[in-house]
Order: C-alpha cells, then sequence, then structure tokens
C-alpha cells in the first residue's frame, strides 16, 4: 500500500517540500525538483516578476508541481493576509505559507501574527501552512484558527544547524492533529531522517541544498533520508536502551524451580 | 537612548592606540567567533586583518550563502532634483558649484519611469538635493505616486525629515530610507558641513531613527568614504547599523561603502581607501551583522564589482545616470559624481550569472 500524505486535500506522495529562495540560478529549480521527487515548491510572493520571465521563479517550475506561495517580507497579521491575496490571484492557488518576521536578526516567526493571519485566511478558504516557533500554545491556537498544517522550525532560518527544536516537535507531534512539518534549519540529510522518525509529516528544505556545492546531488540525498526515515517511522522504531539487556536479573529467579 | 548617545561614550576612546596594539591572536580569535562584540569588528578593520584578507574573505562568503543564497537585487537611482541648500565641498550640488539646477516635472518622472523600468528594473531609489522649497513634501508624495506605477521596491536618498515627514512618506509608499553620515566624525562634520540644515550633525546622524520610528523597511547606512580615517568611520557606520537592527527588528538594515568620486569643484579626498580596505570592511560588516544588505553602486568599477559578488554583495545598481532626469537626456552633464561602472542591465545581469549568481529583479511587492 503507497504512503500518501493527504493535506489540503491533495494527495502526495512525497515528503518532501522545496523552498526557492536561495539558488544560483532558476536553471536549478526543475533539477532540483526531479532529483528530489518534490512535489510542493514554495515560492516568495515578492520575488512573482511577471515582467521578466528570465527572473520569475514561477517559469521555472514544472505544471505538475504544486505551488505554496509564501508571505515572505509580512510584519504583521495584516501584512501576511494582503500579500495572500496577491498570490491567490496571481498563482490561483489557495494554499499559502504564512510567514511573518518581525525580526530581521534571526528571522524568528511571530506566533502571535501567525496564529492571527491563521484565523482571517482559514475563514476566507485559504490552506494556511502556518511556519512557527515550536511552541504547543501557539500551535493550538493556529489549530483552533483553521490552520491546516503546522510547520515548526528546527533551528533559525538557514543556520543549518539541525533539529534543535527536537523536544518540543515531539510535543507537537503528540498533542496538535494536524501534520507537522519542519522548515528551516535542517542542515544534513540525517536531520531530515531524525525529523521523520519522529513522525512528522514533512520536511521543508531550502538552504541546505542550495548552499551545497552540488544542490543536485544533495536534493537527492535528502529524499533518500526523508524516505528512510518516514520507513522507520512507519516500521516502529525499536526500544533504545542504555545498557544491553542480557539477562533478567531482577526476576529471573521465577525462572528457579520452587 | 539614540545612537548619538551611543556614540558618545566613545569620545575618550583612542582607535590608533587600540589598532596599534591588535595582534595576530585577536585578529584570528574574531574571525573564527561565530558572534562578534564591538571590539572583534575593530579587531578586523585593523590593518593586522590585511594578513588574514582571504580567511576573512572566505568566512564572508560563508555567512554570506546562507542568508541570502547567490541572488543579487538590482536597482537604479532616479534623481530628481539637483537644487540644494547644503554646500558640501565634495558633491557637485553644493551651492558653490555653478551648475544647471533643475527639478523634475510629473511628466518628465513618468518619462524616466517609463525607460527605467523598460530596462527591466522593477526597483528605484529616488535621490534628491535638499531643498523644502523646490522639492517640499508633497512633490515627493506625487513622485511616490508615480513611481508606484512603474516599480515595487520604491527607496529614497533626501534630505533629513522629522517623523511626520516621514510618516507621510511611508503611508505613499515608500519602502526604505537611504541616508549617510557623510562623516561619523562630529568635528570634521562640523567643518565640512557649515550652512544649510545639514550643519545639525545631531539631527542628521538620527535620521535613520526618526524613518525606523516611521516603519520603513528598509534603513541604509554609510559614511562617505575618503573624507576621514577608515577605521573608526567603518566601525561607526558598523557600530550605527548594529544599533538600528536593536532598534527596529522588524526593519532590513544595509550599508553601503560609498568611495568618494571625482565630482565638480575642487575636493581632493584626504585618504584613499584601497580595494583591499574596501574588500576588508564589506567582509568586517558580513561577520559583524550576519544579516545585513550590503549595496555597490556604479561608482565602482565593472570588474571590482564583478569580483565583490561573492564577498557578501546583496544588492547594486545598473545602468545607472546620477544626473536630474538622466535617462532620457541626449547629452550628458552635471551628474552628482562620475559613474564608474557604465553596463547596461543586461550586461551586469550576464555578469552576475557568469559569476554563477542570480541577479533578482524583483524582492518586494506593493501591498
Amino acid at each position: 500500500m503507497k504512503d500518501i500524505l493527504n493535506i489540503a486535500g491533495i494527495d502526495l506522495e512525497s515528503r518532501i517540500f522545496i523552498g526557492s529562495g536561495k539558488f544560483p540560478n532558476n536553471e536549478f529549480i526543475p533539477k532540483i525538483i526531479e532529483s528530489s521527487e518534490a512535489q510542493v515548491m514554495t515560492v516568495a510572493v515578492r520575488r512573482f516578476d511577471f515582467e521578466n520571465p528570465k527572473e520569475n521563479i514561477l517559469s521555472y517550475i514544472p505544471k505538475n508541481i504544486r505551488i505554496m506561495p509564501n508571505t515572505s517580507g509580512a510584519r504583521n497579521a495584516d501584512e501576511a493576509v494582503r500579500i495572500a491575496h496577491i498570490a491567490k490571484a496571481a498563482a490561483k492557488t489557495d494554499l499559502i505559507k504564512i510567514e511573518i518576521i518581525n525580526d530581521n536578526e534571526y528571522l524568528l516567526p511571530d506566533n502571535y501574527q501567525t496564529a492571527r493571519a491563521c484565523e482571517v485566511l482559514s475563514k476566507e478558504g485559504f490552506k494556511a501552512f502556518a511556519y512557527m516557533n515550536a511552541d504547543l500554545y501557539a500551535a493550538r491556537d493556529m489549530q483552533n484558527a483553521g490552520a491546516t498544517a503546522i510547520m515548526p522550525l528546527g533551528s533559525p532560518i538557514g543556520t543549518n544547524k539541525g533539529l534543535k527544536t527536537r523536544e518540543m516537535v515531539k510535543i507537537l507531534i503528540e498533542e496538535i492533529e494536524l501534520p507537522i512539518i519542519v522548515d528551516a534549519g535542517l542542515g544534513k540529510p540525517s536531520d531530515a531522517c531524525e525529523c521523520m522518525e519522529l513522525g512528522c509529516a514533512a520536511v521543508m528544505i531550502n538552504t541546505a541544498i542550495s548552499s551545497s556545492q552540488n544542490p543536485v546531488l544533495m536534493a537527492e540525498a535528502f529524499k533518500d533520508a526523508v524516505n528512510a526515515g518516514r520507513k522507520a517511522f512507519l516500521a516502529k522504531i525499536g526500544i533504545v536502551s542504555d545498557r544491553a539487556k542480557a539477562s533478567s536479573p531482577l526476576t529471573g529467579f521465577l525462572q528457579d524451580k520452587e | 537612548m539614540t545612537f548619538y548617545d551611543i556614540k558618545q561614550k566613545y569620545n575618550t576612546f583612542n582607535f590608533e592606540k587600540y589598532i596599534a596594539n591588535v595582534s595576530d591572536e585577536m585578529v584570528k580569535n574574531s574571525i573564527q567567533k561565530e558572534s562578534l562584540d564591538e571590539m572583534d569588528f575593530l579587531n578586523l578593520l585593523s590593518p593586522k586583518t590585511l594578513n588574514y584578507i582571504e580567511d576573512i574573505a572566505q568566512k564572508a562568503h560563508e555567512i554570506s550563502l546562507k542568508h541570502f543564497g547567490k541572488s543579487i537585487l538590482l536597482y537604479a537611482p532616479l534623481y530628481v532634483s539637483n537644487f540644494c541648500i547644503n554646500n558640501c565641498v565634495y558633491c557637485s550640488f553644493s551651492t558653490s558649484n555653478n551648475i544647471k539646477r533643475e527639478v523634475l516635472s510629473f511628466g518628465e518622472i513618468e518619462e524616466n519611469c517609463k525607460i527605467i523600468s523598460g530596462y527591466g528594473i522593477r526597483h528605484i531609489l529616488l535621490v534628491t538635493g535638499e531643498s523644502n522649497v523646490k522639492t517640499p513634501l508633497d512633490y515627493l508624495k506625487k513622485c511616490i505616486e508615480i513611481l508606484k506605477k512603474y516599480f515595487d521596491g520604491v527607496d529614497m536618498e533626501l534630505y533629513p525629515l522629522d517623523e511626520n515627514g516621514y510618516k507621510t512618506l511611508a503611508n505613499a509608499g515608500v519602502d526604505g530610507l537611504t541616508i549617510y553620515q557623510e562623516t561619523y566624525n562630529e568635528n570634521l562634520y562640523k567643518i565640512l558641513h557649515t550652512k544649510g540644515a545639514k550643519a545639525d550633525y545631531k539631527y542628521r546622524l538620527e535620521t535613520c531613527e526618526r524613518a525606523g520610528a516611521a516603519n520603513f523597511r528598509n534603513l541604509n547606512v554609510g559614511a562617505l568614504l575618503g573624507l576621514n580615517d577608515f577605521v573608526s568611520e567603518i566601525f561607526f557606520a558598523g557600530a550605527h547599523a548594529k544599533h538600528l537592527q536593536k532598534k527596529f527588528p522588524s526593519a532590513e538594515i544595509g550599508m553601503s561603502f560609498p568611495r568618494l568620486r571625482p565630482a565638480m569643484g575642487t575636493y581632493h579626498p584626504k585618504t584613499i581607501i584601497t580595494n583591499k580596505n574596501l574588500i576588508q570592511a564589506i567582509c568586517a560588516v558580513r561577520l559583524f551583522i550576519n544579516r545585513i544588505n550590503v549595496t555597490v553602486s556604479t561608482r565602482e568599477s565593472n570588474n571590482l564589482r564583478n569580483n565583490l559578488i561573492p564577498l557578501g554583495i546583496t544588492k547594486m545598481s545598473a545602468a545607472s545616470s546620477t544626473e536630474v532626469g538622466g535617462y532620457t537626456k541626449k547629452e550628458h552633464f552635471d551628474g552628482q559624481f562620475e559613474v564608474n561602472d557604465i553596463a547596461t542591465v543586461e550586461e551586469v545581469k550576464e555578469m552576475i550569472y557568469q559569476k554563477g549568481y542570480q541577479p533578482v529583479m524583483k524582492d518586494w511587492t506593493i501591498l
């Protein structure tokens, strides 16, 4: 049986989402999509550029790929809502990744504003993917506000530091009904694998691929890691123990003849 | 607390003495740190760092790649007026220079916009001399209305306004402000700017903070390199940028490194900033403020601009004219400074592609 991720009414066979912002050349985009087998790509609305087709990322995304516009540049819920409206008109999609950043030093998302934007946009019929700082209360607010998926960061964006929010992400996976997609900070395929082993629905990757020496090969490595992690999750990982368990020192006596 | 207050703390600081005592170990340590403080930044501006120029360049490249990827945003300036009440000795627009003065009519602005946007440019920097009589706020508001029809990002380089003035501009759709302190040295500043509103050092220094309070998205600072010594000017410009980032976390902070170019008048730069120093400065700032935007204009040569790309440049002007309404004119004279890189937008784009980077024409959307 195929392992399908149904999200926003779409059936996805791939659990890797790709960011588009940092490649040296847009011609990489179809190659990255091919080698990662991704089916969803996020694009910043601020980069939609219909006047310069060669520089417009949208011209390079294959037709069968779902475009998930993001609200990069929004500083509050109101700006995110306005960007979402532009996205819907230009890209003809209900998908929107809400990205609200009010701090340009660390680029950490503003959870409060994000929850507010989720509420407005979900009511309008958008399928809101909420990029957030891993926090249970905020995730619940976003869930209650009608979000489609929760996207906690693994570590600050662009840092490639991996899943530093591991314990918080585990709590989100347990407590939140929506798919959890780790976004930002994953630097190595093993980080993506770790997320999938924990039970994340998918991961979003950009910098780790675009900043490598061979982005196409790295995209393939991420695909393999995501698949491995997902299979391990489905197979139920064995119990991890601190010491070898060769005997039963406490209850072994029960075997003795009385 | 404004940057003026912070700067006062350095009034008794002896830069020359500190710099003379910077050791190789200090430089190496500052290069490898993840989070640099002010003194690390200063270490990286010392001559000792020139021995480690490749190391610091590698680090700057790595940080830039992580934060910005391989992309360079292109923009062009549009000069709308050269009427100016100031007498900056290094600038062609100074009152003491006998140049043809003009203010663009709204029709002329429209014509210039058509040409610039025809090049594929989507981000514009409106530049004007200081005259609230010839180019008052109402005139600027009307300019912005026109610019917004043609461009997705509108920044301004204009004379200092009060906070309400910036609020008016922000509401009209301006995204960013560029303003150079020229020199951070208060005494020298007063010698170079004796007349006009510009004579007020503190008012100019606090300009970006008034624009930040008015919710501007982009704040861009810099010192005019050549007016004063290299180390203290870059140090204060960097410290200024850092202060703005802390005070206005939602704003994107940027820095330019304009080197004095030949202009009208007889002024000659006090110091010559070498290419090596320029690279040192750009890299040091990148290590000090990882996410800062770095702009390089057509003041610099095509060849140098090309080589600066991987060092962490994020924005470049292209096909610039520094003359009032220069895009529609057949004969050219009296620009603010002599343009060095005269390549067309297509040529600059090609150069960026050749370097393995991506020119970005549009990186904002008018909301």
